[in-house]
């Protein structure tokens, strides 16, 4: 057997490290569809318990919509379960063309390639529009799938300090003598749920002759004033070259993903993006289902104008009840607290409140940075809202971090 | 070891990494990627200020975190390319 004792201590050796090193991640089970309210067996083996769920990308509340689930049926029994193949060979069905064109249509650009997820997209498009003489100057806090995309391309890498425009700048100037450079940020980022500044990104670009490229996933569907995502929120439609994003979080939250953006980049995508041509094609059933998902969201901007309500409310509240909030007014709620422990103790007897919400810390942000992350959704109801709001005052209190700044939170747990 | 040399680094890791208004300081053995002020994405720029300065390539084998992770360890990564 080549599975020698050797390579089984080295494995066991690096698992213990993750334990000891506390990042070790552990999965609940969900015995439920997703939802506001969900059934979760947590620790495994204890009896479902029912929580409020305040920690799923399920922005537009769209998850488990009775249509889009009626959609992802009738998907199933129209164009069967897979497809067995890529998209060029036989994978390609009308319904994908169709999504592709709503997507257009939706974000605002000139043509859509769907990929299996956005993570794909974002390993494929790089290495398809950059080549080693161009650069790629990002913000230092991009996603992870942006990062291994960057290293999947030999475009030179450059990055520039969190949404600091004066720094981006100097970036674009010492690249001023590359064939192309594309400027590469997210649109909303996943863990302080802050936004880009796409307007003066835009310009920058603009000045200085580089492409710019935006990872949508935590806004398309319900940012700017018809959901169409970050660049409809900075008023800079139309200008963003290459917009990649997910069907995984607001769209319906199954998976899926997709490069939107100029129709030659599209096209290059299709004939040379790796992960499209080397994966299978996203099933019939996901492409059905979010078809339905951009036919609800372009009929009524109902469900991200509750959205933006409950966001506002549970700001308001609660940053009147004490806590340390990022300011801003995205459904990401940042309740810092600054140190690794402090955040995995509140969250664990939030849990035993019955709510449900996630304790984040290095490396996953800043060493210091310690935080939970609250994502509200247009699946919840107020009363779900005003429930979290007063089992979080309740811990707050517990742990008498209401009212205190962060100095004082770092004084009273350490960093 | 040249003080030139090193508060060129030091001046430059301030200016790239640390944010204006921060009141951390560094000194050549302050941890940089063992501490998070600088992360293995954003060691980058740093690399290729090196390389760029002194005219050099650092190979992605030399170019490690622990290379890196502090002024003085640079420094001695720049010796074996004749530099310090």
């Amino acid at each position: 057997m080549a599975y020698s004792e050797k390579a089984k201590g080295y494995f066991s050796t690096e698992l213990e490290g993750i334990k000891e090193a506390g990042t070790f991640k552990e999965e609940r089970f969900i015995e439920s569809p997703q939802a506001a309210n969900i059934k979760v067996e947590f620790p495994t083996g204890s009896p479902p318990k029912e929580v409020l769920n305040f920690c799923a990308n399920n922005y537009l509340g769209l998850s488990s919509h009775p249509e889009v689930v009626a959609a992802a049926h009738e998907g199933l029994n129209e164009r069967g379960y897979g497809m067995s193949s890529v998209r060029f060979i036989c994978g390609t069905q009308d319904i994908h063309k169709d999504l592709e064109t709503k997507l257009t249509e939706f974000l605002g650009t000139e043509d859509t390639i769907l990929f299996p997820s956005c993570m794909d997209a974002n390993a494929g498009v790089f290495d398809v529009v950059l080549g080693k003489e161009d650069a790629m100057i990002a913000d230092r806090l991009v996603h992870a799938s942006i990062v291994d995309g960057m290293r999947l391309c030999k475009a030179q890498l450059y990055n520039y300090k969190h949404s600091n425009m004066e720094h981006l700048e100097e970036k674009l100037k010492e690249t001023q003598d590359c064939r192309f450079r594309l400027v590469i940020t997210d649109g909303v980022f996943s863990m302080d749920g802050d936004i880009a500044k796409l307007d003066e990104i835009c310009n920058l670009a603009d000045k200085y002759d580089a492409m710019v490229l935006v990872d949508d996933s935590h806004a398309t569907g319900f940012m700017g004033k018809t959901g169409r995502g970050t660049h409809e929120h900075c008023g800079v439609l139309g200008r963003i070259d290459v917009i990649t994003t997910t069907l995984g979080k607001a769209l319906g939250g199954a998976s899926g993903g997709c490069v939107s953006g100029r129709k030659e980049i599209v096209e290059l995508c299709r004939q040379r993006a790796r992960p499209y041509l080397f994966s299978n094609t996203v099933p019939p059933v996901i492409v059905a289902a979010a078809s339905k998902v951009l036919d609800i969201i372009s009929k009524t901007t109902d469900r991200r104008d509750k959205l933006e309500e409950h966001t506002k409310y549970f700001r308001a509240k609660m940053t009147e009840a004490g806590f340390d909030i990022k300011e801003g007014v995205h459904p990401i709620v940042p309740i810092m607290l600054y140190n690794a422990k402090l955040a995995q103790d509140m969250a664990r007897d939030l849990y035993g409140e019955g709510i449900y919400v996630i304790g984040f810390s290095f490396p996953v942000v800043p060493k210091g940075q310690a935080r939970i992350r609250v994502q509200i959704s247009a699946g919840h109801d107020r009363e779900h809202i005003d429930r979290a709001i007063a089992a979080f005052t309740k811990i707050g209190e517990k742990y008498k971090i209401l009212g205190k700044q962060k100095n004082e939170i770092i004084e009273m747990y350490g960093l | 070891m040249s003080e030139d040399l090193k508060k060129t680094i030091i001046d430059y890791v301030k200016k790239e990494y640390l944010e204006e208004d921060t009141q951390d300081d560094i000194n050549e053995s302050t941890p940089l990627i063992s501490s998070g002020i600088v992360d293995s994405f954003s060691m980058v720029s740093l690399k290729t200020f090196l390389e760029k300065k002194f005219n050099i390539k650092i190979p992605d084998d030399k170019a490690t975190p622990e290379a890196f992770d502090t002024v003085n360890n640079i420094i001695n990564l720049l010796k074996d390319f004749k530099v310090a």
